[in-house]
């Protein structure tokens, strides 16, 4: 299908972008690689009166790696930077293995790492990767820019934490612990396909050889990204990873749809962090 | 709503348009430049039949608007074998019966030729990921496989 007519806007300057946003009359969106909106487009799902595209907008294209360590990705950044750029390979390892399964590289390409985030398909990987690394969101509009922590972010289906008039500036990455080992594992029915589970998984080992800290996160089992609090304190506490996956298979209450039912999802989920905890562990130890 | 001009290279000539904002790429490369190479299939993204390169990149025409494509180089099946003659592409996909119907090829063709210009020495995992992005509704991939490994042979004997 087609999609219905709307007014475009590609000016250069981000207060543009932000006063053009600010239009309460109209329902303006922002389009920056279109590779969630303009499918929703195509189909009429979404029918925007303004579309605001960002691509003249030189500063948003911008990924820094500032002093402190932070890895900033501006809101035009491509998600194949992910996976090319040595900074993110290097000092991120874990986005870039889950950014590798986003879709195609024909999407990757031309999808933003801001707009898989402003979207938040409950199913796509970058919410799961931003609430796992403890991402901060930095959220602007014609009055200001404020942020928001990735947990505060997502609230529920295809809903985040923006008010009307305002975008996702940037993401903002904190260094990722030098010691932590890392995994991000995912089941879909085909290659590039919408997970059906993932799971982004963190660990550091202590000086006595046990596990200090642990962080698990999953998409494709809750309306947002899942932490799984219980089964990250028991991997601490001395728990085996089949028992972290064990107590994940319980916490989870994923839906059931016609590409598995729910009762798959919890049993891959628990699969799935045993597995991720298993090779974070071996990447944390050296083993 | 009011008709936007661009300028953009399609296969190496400038060409310019005024075109409504929400003409997708696909239906400006197919009906208003005539190039009807670049097939349209499922129209959302999902079978890379209308995979084009943007700036080097292969990307979905379909999930493109045309007025995105303002000031980028845009190239079609029909750059690839721009004298009549075929590219290594095409000319593996010939060799190794890479296609049946032939409706998805050229998304096929595209896609590859994409990524062993940018990475002539990709692994079998590479090759893979990219036609992971095309769907081919004969199920040909076996001979599909077949042919983009004769292809990165050939272009990166070529490099």
């Amino acid at each position: 299908m087609k999609p219905a007519p709307f007014a475009y806007h590609a000016p250069d300057q981000l207060d543009e972008v932000l006063a053009l946003l600010g239009d309460q009359d109209h329902e303006v969106r922002l389009l920056a690689g279109g590779q969630s909106l303009v499918p929703m487009m195509n189909f009429r799902l979404a029918a925007p009166e303004v579309l605001v595209d960002l691509r003249r907008v030189e500063s948003l294209r911008q990924l820094r790696h500032s002093g402190d360590g932070t890895l900033a990705i501006g809101a035009g950044v491509r998600q194949s930077a992910l996976l090319r750029e040595p900074v993110v390979t290097d000092g991120w390892p874990l986005l870039s293995e889950g950014a590798r399964h986003i879709g195609h590289p024909q999407v990757r390409s031309r999808g933003t790492v801001c707009g898989s985030l402003a979207h938040h398909d409950p199913t796509a990987e970058l919410p799961a990767l931003a609430v796992a690394l403890d991402a901060r969101m930095v959220l602007a509009s014609a009055s200001g820019t404020r942020e928001r922590s990735a947990d505060e972010f997502f609230v529920s289906y295809y809903t985040v934490a923006l008010e009307p008039g305002e975008m996702l500036l940037e993401v903002r990455f904190p260094r990722c612990p030098a010691a932590a080992g890392w995994s991000f594992k995912e089941v879909a029915r085909r290659r590039g396909d919408f997970a059906l589970v993932g799971v982004a998984a963190l660990v550091e080992a202590g000086d006595d050889g046990t596990v200090s800290r642990a962080r698990l996160v999953f998409c494709g089992v809750a309306e947002r990204p899942f932490r799984a609090l219980d089964a990250e304190q028991a991997v601490v506490s001395g728990a085996s990873f089949e028992e972290a996956g064990r107590l994940v298979s319980e916490a989870v209450r994923p839906m059931g749809s016609i590409h598995a039912s729910a009762e798959y999802r919890r049993e891959c989920a628990g699969e799935l962090a045993a597995r991720a905890l298993s090779e974070a562990w071996e990447r944390a130890t050296g083993g | 709503m009011a008709e936007v001009d661009i300028r953009l290279t399609l296969n190496g000539e400038e060409r310019s348009a005024s075109v409504e904002p929400r003409l997708l790429l696909s239906d400006f490369i197919r009906h208003h430049m005539r190039l009807t190479g670049t097939h349209v299939g499922c129209e959302h993204g999902v079978c890379g039949a209308c995979t084009v390169i943007v700036d080097g990149e292969p990307q979905r025409s379909c999930l493109m608007f045309a007025v995105q494509a303002d000031g980028a180089s845009v190239e079609t099946i029909e750059g690839v074998a721009p004298n009549g003659e075929l590219g290594p592409v095409q000319q593996a996909f010939h060799e190794a019966h890479g296609m049946q119907c032939g409706f998805c090829t050229p998304g096929f063709v595209m896609s590859l030729t994409a990524l062993l210009r940018n990475s002539p020495d990709a692994d079998d995992d590479e090759l893979l990921d990219s036609l992971s992005g095309n769907l081919c509704r004969c199920t040909g991939y076996v001979n599909i496989i077949e042919a983009a490994r004769l292809a990165r042979e050939r272009m990166n004997g070529a490099a």
